[in-house]
Parts: C-alpha cells; structure tokens; sequence
C-alpha cells in the first residue's frame, strides 16, 4: 500500500502528510504536512527547536519518523524495503557547518561521490567538477582543501558536491546560519541562481530578506507544527497567528 | 671484505672484543638469519595487527549487540593477559589440538609451525590494542561528517572506508606509532618458543663463544636501529598525509 504510484511532474515532487517524530519523549514534529511543487522554491522558518531542521533531514531519511508518510516523486522516502541511493540521488542536502570531507581537496570533495558511490567514469566526472565549481564561483581553489577556504568558499563547495549527483531536490539546512555576514552573500547568490535554473529548493533559513524575494511560499514553524503558510507576499506583510507576528517581529 | 672480517679477528686477540659474527662465517650466517626473522616477523604483525584494528573497529561500530560483544571479549581477553603466556597458549595449547601431518623428512609434525604462531599471537596481542586505538580515532571524526556521506548516498561500508578511516588514522597515528614500536620490541618474545629471530640466535652465539656483553650490546644496537627506522618512516607517513587545516 506504501509502494510507487507512478508520478507525473504536475504532482508534488515532496509530499509531506502527518509527519510525526520525537527524539525520546520529545516530540518535534507534531503533524506536519506540507507540498512541493517541481521548482518551487519553499522557505522555512521559525525559531529554534521548532523542529524546521529535523523536517528537512526527515526528507532525506537522515532520520527516521514515527508517523506518516513522506514521498519523493511518489516513492515513499520511509518505506523500510526502499534503498537508500536512490532515494540520495533525488535529494541533494547542505549543511550549516559545511561539512565537507577535510582531507580531499575542493575538486575530490565534489568527484568522490559520484565515482566511488556511484561508479560513473572518472574524467567524466571530473569534467562535471570542474564545470559545477565554476558555476559556484570557485576557479582556481579546485586544488585547495577545505582548511584553506573560507566559509562561504566552503559552503559553495558543500553545494556543488551535492549537485555532482544531479539531484532533483536540494536540501538547504541554515547553510548561511556559521558565516561570516559578508560572506553570506556569495553563498545566496549561488542558491539564488540555482533556484532561478529552477531547482527545487527547501530553506530552511533565517535570512528574511532573502526569502522574501526567493521564495514561492513561505513556512512558518513553531513547536513541532506549521503555524502558518502562504505566499511572502502576504506572508510577510500581514501575518495572521500572532506567533508569526512575535516571531517576525523580533526578527525584522 | 675479507680484511674487513680479519680486523675484527685481531681486534678480538688483542682487545678481547669477541664480535664472532663479522669474523666467523657461521655465526654470520645465524645473524643475519636472525636479523631477516625478526623483520619478517615484524612486518607480519604489524600487517595483520593493523588489519585486526581495521576491521575489529570498524565490528564495533555494529548495530548488533552480539557483534560489538565478541570485539570488546577478544580486546579484555587480549589486553589483560601477559603476551607471553598468551604465545604459549598459542603455540602449546592450541598448537597440540591441530592435526599433525608429515613434514619433509617423514616425521609427524604439528601443521603450524612456531613461527606461524608467533606471529598469530603477536598479531592478535597487538591488534586488540590497535583496535582500541582505530576506535579512539573514528570517534574524533564528527558525526556531521559522516552524516554528509550518508545524504550523498555513501553506505555504511563506504563511509567508513572513503571518508571515516582516512580521518580516524590522521587522529590516532601518533598512538598507533607507539603501539607498533612496542610490537616490534614484543617480537622477541617469539625466542620463548624457539623463532629463530635476533635475541634467539643472540643466544645461541654467547653460548658458543661466551661473548654475552658483546651479543647484548650488538642486540641493543640493532633494536635502537630498527625501531629508529620504523619510527622515522612513521613520521614521514604522518607528514605525507598531513592536511591543512586539519588535526593541527
């Protein structure tokens, strides 16, 4: 009953239905329930320890969830006879603390995965590297390992590792939330023009500004459930529950 | 050459230094015989010792229980008894129970020899310790970092070996360096069941030729070396894989 109905792009490439999770007696996630449409860009915010990062990597499966369901272009992301792989090839994550692998170079952070993960043909992939830290404005550090970037260069790296593995959905976990604020911006710039080829993204972020003008809809979380959605427009400019207007309120 | 050889010859009549292994071509030969033992039997235990660390950390990290207990029994069994009887049990206990089969001059004999033991104990000496060590390093490697590899698809088996391990060794070198130096000193243990290794042959010149101080200081000599050289060689590896900005 959980298995692949077979999905067309006019439905939701993340399909979010009564997710709950808890860590211990903790809930997080309390029933949430949310679409995404193929190249929508969805932001989420909310303070911390509403459960926004641990929906993000519930997606992925990082972690498993207790209740509901969630699907990927129909597949079923908790199905325990799903494998793993196929599932990471469609959803690409970045993290807040970059997480890049420190003793590779910025060129094999990107290369590794597709070549030993997924055996494709090494001077391809290369190629591909080469060409994906150009797009993130990276040339001239393919050879540098991640000790000798800085932040947002390694950020920038995280993202084009991810997209070597030509995925269909990119994850983004307060990816700006350890920089430098002046080196926030290279790192939006790069999600913004991903976003605009038409990726699929979710932010989770604290950026306002730049959700406001990115994102197709907005989340607002709290305590484990989606207290209020809708487009930034409204969203931002007339915020309905009055925990989005405290929340908004402190925030801009 | 030969003038080499015939000095030591007059340095023994008129020092009394009786070095009978440069002059005396049998006592060569058993040297240098032993001198090739104990490297072999070094570098075969530190190979499988590693490899008992590699794969004995990489069980402990197990979902299942049964799995982590065996490693954490074999390590207590190991680290707590004293290598020498744990040869012994090797070579006299478990040796009797093997099958005897028939050697090359007709006898019956047990199918592993004393080498083969030695080396097996030793091994499994070393690498209990190697897997403490191995541990010690994987759970310095944050766990954000393996959490990257899984969301781009890694499995368990490739994290660990493309991503987790090159980090754990940069970690735990300079404890495994120790571990292996006192495995090399611990192979002259291997003289207890009659390996024909440095401190073996050693022994069986002073009782040739009674030159015990001679043997001692030359036995000494040659483990500063060897030790030196594998120490060295160490630290050329640790700088080789040095990367910047990390473990530093």
């Amino acid at each position: 009953m959980t298995d692949t109905q077979t999905w067309t792009a006019d439905q939701p490439i993340v399909r979010i239905t009564d997710v709950h999770k808890s860590f211990g007696a903790v809930e997080v996630l309390k029933g949430v329930s949310l679409d995404v449409m193929k190249g929508d860009v969805i932001c989420i915010i909310g303070p911390s320890g509403s459960g926004k990062s641990t929906l993000l990597r519930c997606i992925n499966a990082l972690v498993p969830i207790n209740k509901g369901s969630i699907r990927v272009e129909g597949q079923e992301v908790h199905d325990p006879k799903l494998n793993k792989l196929e599932l990471r090839k469609k959803v690409g994550m970045v993290f807040q603390q970059y997480n890049l692998f420190p003793h590779k170079t910025a060129l094999q952070n990107v290369m590794m995965a597709p070549v030993t993960v997924l055996k494709q043909n090494k001077t391809e992939v290369e190629a591909r590297a080469y060409a994906l830290l150009k797009k993130v404005r990276l040339e001239g550090k393919e050879p540098s390992y991640p000790g000798e970037l800085s932040g947002g260069q390694q950020q920038r790296v995280a993202i084009a590792r991810s997209l070597a593995m030509n995925p269909d959905v990119m994850l983004f976990d307060e990816v700006t939330a350890a920089l430098d604020p002046e080196t926030v911006k290279e790192v939006l710039v790069t999600i913004r023009e991903l976003a605009e080829e038409g990726m699929t993204c979710l932010l989770v972020t604290h950026e306002m500004g730049f959700a406001r003008e990115l994102a197709d809809h907005m989340y607002f979380t709290d305590r484990g459930v989606i207290v209020e959605h809708g487009p930034p427009e409204d969203f931002f400019a007339n915020p309905k529950d009055p925990r989005t207007k405290e929340f908004l309120g402190q925030i801009l | 050459m030969e003038g080499f050889f015939a000095w030591f010859q007059w340095l023994y009549d008129e020092t009394g230094i009786n070095l009978t292994y440069f002059y005396d071509s049998f006592d060569r030969a058993r040297m240098i015989g032993g001198f090739f033992t104990t490297i072999w039997l070094s570098l075969v235990c530190l190979f499988f010792s590693s490899i008992i660390g590699i794969v004995g950390a990489w069980l402990q990290g197990s979902r299942l229980v049964w799995t982590r207990r065996i490693v954490q029994g074999y390590i207590q069994f190991f680290r707590n008894t004293p290598p020498l009887v744990q040869m012994y049990f090797f070579f006299f206990a478990l040796g009797n129970l093997l099958p005897r089969v028939k050697s090359e001059f007709g006898f019956m004999e047990p199918m592993l020899g004393n080498f083969t033991w030695a080396a097996i104990s030793l091994s499994f000496f070393a690498g209990a310790f190697n897997v403490e060590i191995f541990r010690s390093g994987i759970e310095a490697v944050p766990e954000s970092t393996r959490e990257a590899a899984e969301s781009l698809g890694y499995n368990r088996l490739q994290s660990y070996l493309y991503v987790v391990l090159p980090l754990a060794f940069r970690v735990c070198l300079p404890a495994l360096n120790n571990n292996l130096v006192n495995l090399v000193k611990t192979t002259t243990l291997a003289y207890a069941i009659a390996v024909p290794e440095l401190l073996y042959v050693s022994n069986q010149i002073w009782s040739d030729s009674v030159n015990v101080p001679e043997m001692m200081t030359t036995l000494l000599i040659l483990y500063v070396a060897l030790v030196g050289l594998l120490v060295w060689a160490m630290h050329r590896w640790e700088r080789a894989i040095r990367v910047p900005g990390y473990g530093t």
